[in-house]
């Protein structure tokens, strides 16, 4: 190709030296091009991910040893609390749909973009606004409240942060509303001709379910949040007791959104999972058709559950039997799911490359964080086991073992795509394996500190326990370095890291059948679907090895 | 390009968005965005309808004071009286919802003109509403229902009365936040379609607004009797 001829979309996609630096930062700032923002959010998102995981290394750091030493316990309830709002409101809600899903829905649905682009921008700034009010209540004595703001303490003992952290979630709501509303206009209106409702992927499936969660559950925590300021503010009682209110209600309203909202971060990291086990099964998925209906059974029935979380706090028995029921059933299409992709890797030809690596280690995490949850969800055991580091470690299971791992896994998996160069496979493996010994090592000790009584949320416990802190805390420094490395080699990645060509692991989908990085209308034509998702062909290997120093 | 559609003749409209394949396309993903966009607001006033039906369950006789004594307050003429007022204004949204219908059929026909006049006539109607509500707000500072340090309630628990009166500001005062935000919508559309900017082909955006219109009316119609009527059949 000579110098003159127009360059490959590749090559200026994402920086044109030729134009400067101011231009450059417009063409960033000013972009409706949904998959630059995703890339803004990436940046966002992973920023705000470094600042909770800093906060978490605060708590394991002073839970070593048995006294209140390192922090008083004012200052652990903040680190906590922070730690908590920071990694759930301003990283594991956002974090898949607003990146991947940003970037991959409409490559994979073969639409030009988002239905609305402008929006998908205002939304990241909406984003950016919350972020800077969460920033600013860290810097100006954080929030001492639990992530949860239970009242009355929030509204009325609590002296911290709660309002400028009651903003920052108000308004980060609005952007995670928005997101769930252009991916829902998306997939409905912006579809490739032949594409199917099944023939879509079911990472686009599961985004799907997670946007109806946006959409239909965030309102509901954005009146809460206003009810909470108006009582904290001028001393009228809503949740207060001594005022007159119900603190109860509080909790209802709250875990209306706030457990559906567990399914906001886990949805898209099954989203990912689907897309990796096929592709490095080389089969097609195992019961598309029950995985894509088993992602909206759980967004429907995450609305009915919201009162497992209650069962201790003045809920009727009865209220408590129906909650713990459906708890049990929303397990069932969590079930369906995971046994499809067993059964997607039967037999398959299995390629344990790097996104795959993290996808076993999702499965692995996942099935011991659904099960103890079918624990907690029994309310006979959830009366001994509440607010017990039980309940700590099966969340983390969850979030960090689930949602966390597919997403990192599916950061390796499109970085080719999204930066046009190969990662250092060795090195992905390896922190693949990291995260998942560290991880184990971390939370599982805190199922049996949990089980033996330990409650959470204190800085100081019984001496019989610190052997369960030391090894917790020796597994979040293995699962700190874990996380540290790929932001290394992803990062070394963009300089010395092999040209990806468009389809590096041989995958299906539209979005692998473009260049990589992708051109700015994403297809030079607007492609047309033919076939299913997922028509692998195990005798067909096709991965891309890269050569060279690498 | 992308493949058009063609048996619809607009590849070349100037309203067509880039990633857009056709107009129709377009009109469909604005007009499931609004619906969707309403959803949410649903599910916003849902919330507080919630917490008023707890509290109206658990505080029913305050409830029935205090809703009594919103609409009728004591020694109060009768053209002052909120329920007369409230009445007043859900006549005048209901009307406003009419006109604002018949100003998107004119935009539907080409009727430039009448397109403003009833864009207009909406707005007056609407700043009606916000006039009457905003006289209602002040006979009830006059008579210390505002809630906080000089909310003063007799007839009835103090605290309890006040979280009537506080769920009432909340909800009265979120749907006149929407209704301040849909007289800008309303603006605007005037000063596009002075402009012509609304053709029989794409009018999208006065549809947009007439849907979020007639869903802030919709809000008004389940505020005014839980708020004012219930305690009014004794
Ligand atoms: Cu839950």
């Amino acid at each position: 190709m000579s110098s003159i001829s127009t360059p490959r979309p590749q090559d200026n996609f994402y920086h044109d030296e030729k134009y400067g630096f101011r231009p450059w930062l417009k063409s960033w700032l000013l972009t409706t091009d949904h998959k630059r923002i995703g890339i803004l959010y990436m940046f966002a998102i992973n920023f705000f991910f470094a600042i909770g995981g800093l906060l978490a290394t605060g708590i394991r750091a002073e839970l070593v040893t048995p006294a209140a030493d390192m922090v008083n316990s004012e200052v652990y309830n903040r680190i906590f609390t922070s730690h908590g709002i920071i990694m759930i409101f301003f990283f594991l809600i956002p974090s898949i749909p607003a990146t991947l899903g940003n970037f991959l829905i409409p490559l994979m649905i073969g639409a030009k973009d988002l239905a609305f682009p402008k929006l998908n921008l205002l939304s990241w700034y909406i984003f950016m606004l919350a972020g800077f009010f969460a920033l600013y209540t860290l810097f100006t004595g954080g929030i001492d409240t639990g992530w949860t703001f239970y009242t009355p303490y929030s509204t009325t003992y609590a002296n911290t942060g709660v309002i400028p952290m009651g903003i920052a979630i108000f308004i980060a709501g609005f952007s995670s509303i928005l997101t769930g509303l252009n991916f829902i206009v998306t997939i409905h209106k912006m579809r490739a001709p032949g594409m199917t409702w099944f023939r879509m992927p079911l990472f686009v499936w599961s985004h799907y379910a997670t946007s109806l969660i946006q959409v239909l559950g965030t309102p509901v925590l954005a009146m809460t949040v206003i009810l909470l300021a108006l009582e904290r503010i001028f001393r009228i009682g809503i949740f207060d007791p001594q005022l007159g209110g119900d603190p109860v209600l509080f909790q209802h309203l709250f875990w209306f959104y706030s457990h559906p909202a567990v399914y906001i971060m886990l949805l898209p990291g099954m989203a990912i999972i689907s897309e990796l086990i096929t592709c490095f099964s080389r089969k097609r998925i195992f019961g598309y058709k029950f995985v894509a209906f088993s992602s909206l059974a759980i967004a429907i029935f995450g609305f009915l559950v919201w009162g497992h979380h209650m069962f201790t706090s003045s809920q009727s028995v009865f209220a408590g039997m129906v909650f713990s029921l459906i708890s049990f059933v929303v397990a069932v299409p969590s079930a369906i799911k995971v046994f499809n992709w067993t059964a997607t890797m039967y037999k398959g030809r299995i390629y344990y490359e790097a996104p795959m690596l993290y996808a076993l280690g999702f499965l692995g995490l996942f099935i011991i964080g659904g099960l103890t949850g079918l624990f907690l969800a029994a309310t006979a055991m959830d009366v001994h086991l509440h607010d017990t580091y039980f309940v700590v470690a099966h969340f983390h299971y969850i979030m960090v073992g689930g949602t966390l791992m597919a997403y990192i896994g599916g950061l390796h998996f499109w970085w080719p795509k999204i930066t046009g160069r190969m990662y250092s496979e060795i090195w992905g493996r390896i922190s693949a394996l990291v995260v998942f010994a560290g991880f184990n090592l971390a939370f599982f000790p805190q199922f049996i500190l949990g089980q033996l009584g330990m409650p959470r949320r204190y800085s100081s416990y019984p001496e019989e326990f610190q052997i369960y802190h030391v090894l917790s805390s020796a597994g979040s420094s293995i699962l700190a370095i874990g996380y540290a490395l790929p932001v290394v080699y992803l990062l070394l990645s963009l300089k010395f890291g092999p040209k990806a060509p468009s389809n590096p692991w041989g995958a299906t989908g539209l979005e692998w059948t473009t260049t990589s990085p992708p051109p700015t209308h994403n297809f030079d034509k607007t492609p047309v679907v033919t076939e299913e998702a997922y028509s692998y062909n195990p005798q067909d290997p096709g991965i891309f090895r890269a050569q060279g120093k690498w | 390009m992308a493949q058009h559609n063609p048996a619809v003749p607009t590849q070349h409209s100037p309203h067509l968005a880039h990633h857009f394949d056709t107009l129709e396309q377009q009109y469909d993903a604005a007009n499931a965005g609004m619906w969707l966009f309403l959803a949410t607001e649903i599910m916003l006033f849902g919330a507080l309808f919630v917490a008023y039906a707890v509290y109206r369950f658990v505080y029913p006789e305050t409830f029935f004071e205090a809703s009594r004594h919103l609409a009728i307050p004591a020694e109060s003429p009768w053209y002052l009286r909120s329920v007369f007022l409230g009445t007043i204004n859900t006549t005048v949204l209901l009307v406003s919802s009419l006109t604002m219908a018949l100003a998107v059929h004119a935009a539907q026909t080409g009727k430039r003109n009448r397109l403003v006049w009833l864009l207009l006539a909406t707005m007056v109607l609407g700043t009606v509403f916000l006039g009457i509500k905003g006289l209602e707000y002040f006979l009830k500072y006059e008579e210390h229902l505002i809630p906080g340090p000089n909310f003063i309630f007799e007839q009835a628990n103090r605290n309890q009365a006040q979280l009537f009166f506080l769920l009432y500001f909340i909800g009265t005062g979120l749907h006149a936040v929407h209704m301040v935000i849909g007289l800008g919508l309303l603006a605007y559309l005037v000063f596009q379609s002075r402009k012509g900017r609304f053709t029989p082909e794409w009018f999208t955006p006065v549809e947009m607004g007439g849907l979020y219109w007639h869903f802030v009316d919709v809000v008004w119609v389940f505020l005014f009797p839980l708020f004012y009527l219930i305690g009014l059949h004794e």
